[in-house]
């Protein structure tokens, strides 16, 4: 089999990844594709170790994380268009209202 | 009615406290109800002690109120120990006090009637009326203690009333400045009195009328009898103040801006009267300092004609007659002064009469002519106020000394008295001023009365008698001035009932024994003399009838004396003098030094405390500013400064708070892994 530290390394790699982006992308969509990444790379990590401790109680969690990946995009999306009507923009640093 | 003696000041007093405290609010009515009412009062509680006293066996009669000045065991100038120093308010009814209560209610209270009448169209009527009941009250302390010190008290607070009493139209400098010169001039006196109290005190022991005349009689002392000189003099330096005689007399001419009611009551009748009452007081006293009472004589004698020389000239009516009182003030130390205490007395009596008649009698004129005083501008008024004119007529010819009216016997009295007693030149001044009298109340009659009308036209229309509210006093006053004299005709009239010559015998337990009857006492001689002062009177009178009312001039037939006149017109300029003498130099010396000393140390004094306010304001604005302010912006100022960190976290970027959580996490997975 394929050793479970490998999924646990893929996990944090795709973790850090999605975490970099979202602190560094300009584009809130990008934001969003990376709060995704992160999302995913929770999940690869909850198979994973439900496969590890032969207990499904991790794929079962996984299903609900889906799903609320789901309706977190969908409602990220209805944000952003907010946003960008009020804004017209989708750069993360003009959005500074709440700057001082 | 005795044992409540005290009431008979009290009643005045009561009037004065409400007149001067309420009397704005009553009205002219309730005024003179309250200040009329009171003193008559105290008029019919004085007769009815009088008559409870006449009853009694005693000589005098006390009334001990209460001890006022206690004092302890005291040691006299000559050593010995004395107890009995206690100043206690006290009064003491005995026929000299008796005689000047009567008079002093009697006359006051009629007076009082009168002023109804007189000030009704003036303001201030009740403070007119409390400031005369405050006057009798003071008067009746004065007649009734029984010791100096309050004598002393009621002779200071007459003092007082005639000030606040002359300055009563305070508006008019020159009444004013009257009140001041009375006062001042009066207080020159009192200092007088006031030493020679001292000396009574350290010397005799007492204060008390009838204990000193007992310390008198035990009195034998080693240094001889001059300190009794020395306290009798001092005393009638007082009486000088008091009694307007020279040099102290300057006041009373002045003192005629006030009222003339106030003239009559104050300076005529009673204030004035108080040296001569208290010498009498004093018999004992001046009977064992024989250079006192022979000073006491002298200047009596010098005042009355000095006085009688100035009233020869003067124009304005009432100044006649205070020039007048004060020459009759000198025939009453005259009589005081060769030791016939009781004619000093008689005479003291019959000239309230008709003194307070003839400036009743004045005003009244005064009072008909729209207020014209000067004589030059009057004439013909006996027709047109008849009921003044025949009052004042009786009492001029009572001062002038005609037998029959009262100031006959008294005068009379005094001239024989001095003859007998007395230096030869105090008789013969005596005399003289008789016929001076004589003459200057004649021509005042001459000049007010008869002849033309000098009148001015506007006052003219306006002549009209008196309303019966001044003129039943004036009846009144005139029935005493005849009647009065008659209870003390002397003893050449022997062919009256005794009766007629109770006023000696009545006042005999009071006072010393009067001299001895000295060489000459023949009655021959006294009948001659008699006779002399009335021819003296009669030719007085002759020479200003024919002066005046025959010759009928258009000018002053006196001026053709000439200095003479002027002299005496100026009053001999001793007004001026004094001025010279004393007043300029404590006006200007005293007062510009007074004047530095109000700008340097009382105005520095109210300057100093302003600057002091102002200083502590300015300290109080600093602290509130710097330090109270101050914390307060520090206190902000620390806030804002605590804010430039924090603001540094507030960038508005998602994305940098989102860095912020990663780190934390971190933080706390770092800590996590590490334990």
């Amino acid at each position: 089999m394929i050793p479970t530290e490998y999924y646990i390394f893929l996990g944090t790699g795709l973790f850090t990844i999605g975490v970099i982006g979202v602190l560094t992308r300009r584009n809130v969509l990008i934001i969003l594709m990376s709060i995704e990444l992160i999302l995913n790379a929770v999940n690869i990590n909850l198979v994973a170790l439900s496969q590890y401790f032969k207990h499904v109680d991790g794929q079962v969690f996984a299903i609900f994380v889906i799903t609320d990946a789901a309706a977190e995009a969908a409602v990220g999306l209805g944000l952003i268009i907010a946003l960008f009507r009020n804004k017209e923009t989708v750069n993360a640093d003009e959005i500074d209202l709440l700057k001082w | 009615m005795l044992n409540f003696i005290w009431l008979i000041p009290v009643f005045p007093l009561l009037g004065a406290a409400l007149q001067l405290f309420f009397g704005r609010r009553f009205s002219n009515r309730a005024v003179s109800a309250v200040s009329v009412g009171l003193p008559g009062l105290s008029f019919l509680w004085a007769v009815g002690c009088f008559a409870q006293f006449l009853r009694l066996s005693e000589s005098y009669h006390h009334v001990s109120l209460y001890t006022w000045l206690p004092a302890g065991a005291f040691h006299l100038s000559n050593g010995s120990l004395v107890n009995h120093l206690d100043v206690k308010v006290g009064m003491q009814l005995d026929p000299l006090s008796c005689v000047m209560m009567l008079v002093v209610t009697g006359v006051g209270f009629l007076i009082h009637v009168y002023s109804i009448g007189y000030m009704g169209h003036e303001g201030g009527y009740y403070r007119f009326f409390g400031y005369l009941n405050l006057f009798v009250f003071f008067m009746l302390m004065l007649v009734l203690a029984n010791n100096y010190v309050l004598m002393f008290v009621g002779w200071e607070g007459v003092g007082l009333c005639s000030y606040l009493l002359i300055g009563f139209y305070f508006d008019k400098k020159s009444a004013a400045d009257a009140g001041k010169k009375a006062f001042i001039v009066n207080r020159i006196g009192d200092a007088g009195f006031i030493l020679g109290l001292l000396l009574m005190f350290s010397v005799l022991g007492t204060a008390r009328f009838v204990d000193l005349n007992k310390a008198l009689a035990s009195f034998a002392p080693e240094a001889g009898y001059g300190v009794l000189t020395a306290i009798a003099l001092l005393l009638f330096v007082g009486a000088t103040g008091k009694s307007a005689q020279f040099p102290l007399y300057v006041w009373l001419p002045d003192a005629m801006e006030g009222p003339t009611p106030v003239s009559a009551l104050i300076h005529a009748a009673t204030m004035v009267t108080a040296g001569v009452y208290m010498v009498a007081r004093s018999s004992h006293l001046f009977r064992l300092a024989p250079n006192a009472s022979l000073w006491v004589a002298v200047v009596g004698a010098f005042t009355a004609i000095l006085a009688a020389s100035i009233a020869l000239t003067q124009n304005d009516i009432k100044r006649v007659l205070a020039y007048s009182t004060i020459s009759q003030l000198g025939y009453m130390f005259m009589a005081a002064g060769v030791g016939a205490y009781w004619v000093a007395i008689f005479h003291l009596y019959t000239h309230a009469f008709f003194k307070a008649l003839l400036f009743l009698g004045s005003g009244s004129v005064i009072h008909a002519l729209s207020g014209e005083q000067d004589m030059r501008k009057m004439g013909g008024l006996k027709d047109k106020i008849p009921i003044t004119y025949r009052t004042m007529l009786i009492g001029t010819l009572a001062i002038a000394g005609i037998p029959g009216f009262a100031g006959f016997f008294s005068k009379d009295e005094i001239l024989w008295q001095v003859f007998s007693n007395g230096p030869a030149l105090v008789y013969v001044v005596g005399v003289v001023t008789a016929g001076m009298t004589a003459f200057y109340m004649w021509r005042l009659m001459a000049l007010t009365f008869y002849g033309e009308s000098r009148v001015d036209a506007h006052a003219a229309v306006h002549i009209h008698e008196s309303p019966r509210v001044m003129t039943i006093p004036l009846v009144a006053l005139a029935a005493g001035s005849v009647l009065a004299g008659w209870i003390g005709v002397p003893k050449l009239w022997s062919m009256l009932p005794e009766g007629f010559r109770a006023f000696e015998r009545w006042l005999a337990p009071a006072l010393a024994e009067a001299a001895e009857q000295g060489a000459g006492h023949s009655a021959g001689l006294e009948f001659a003399l008699m006779l002399l002062s009335v021819a003296v009177a009669g030719c007085g009178i002759a020479l200003a009838w024919y002066l005046y009312q025959k010759k009928a001039p258009k000018t002053e037939p006196l001026e053709a004396a000439g200095w003479l006149y002027r002299g005496s017109l100026n009053k001999w300029k001793v007004d001026e003098a004094y001025d010279f003498l004393f007043v300029n130099g404590l006006a200007k010396g005293g007062g510009s030094a007074l004047a530095r000393f109000d700008n340097a140390v009382v105005d520095g004094g109210v300057n100093g405390a302003g600057w002091l306010t102002r200083f502590t304001s300015t300290i109080s604005i600093w602290w509130d500013t710097w330090i109270i302010d101050g914390a307060v912006r520090l206190s902000s100022f620390l806030v804002k400064l605590s804010s430039y960190p924090v603001r540094i976290l507030q960038t508005g970027s998602v994305q940098g708070y989102a860095l912020v959580f990663v780190l934390g996490v971190a933080v706390v997975f770092g800590y996590y892994l590490t334990r």
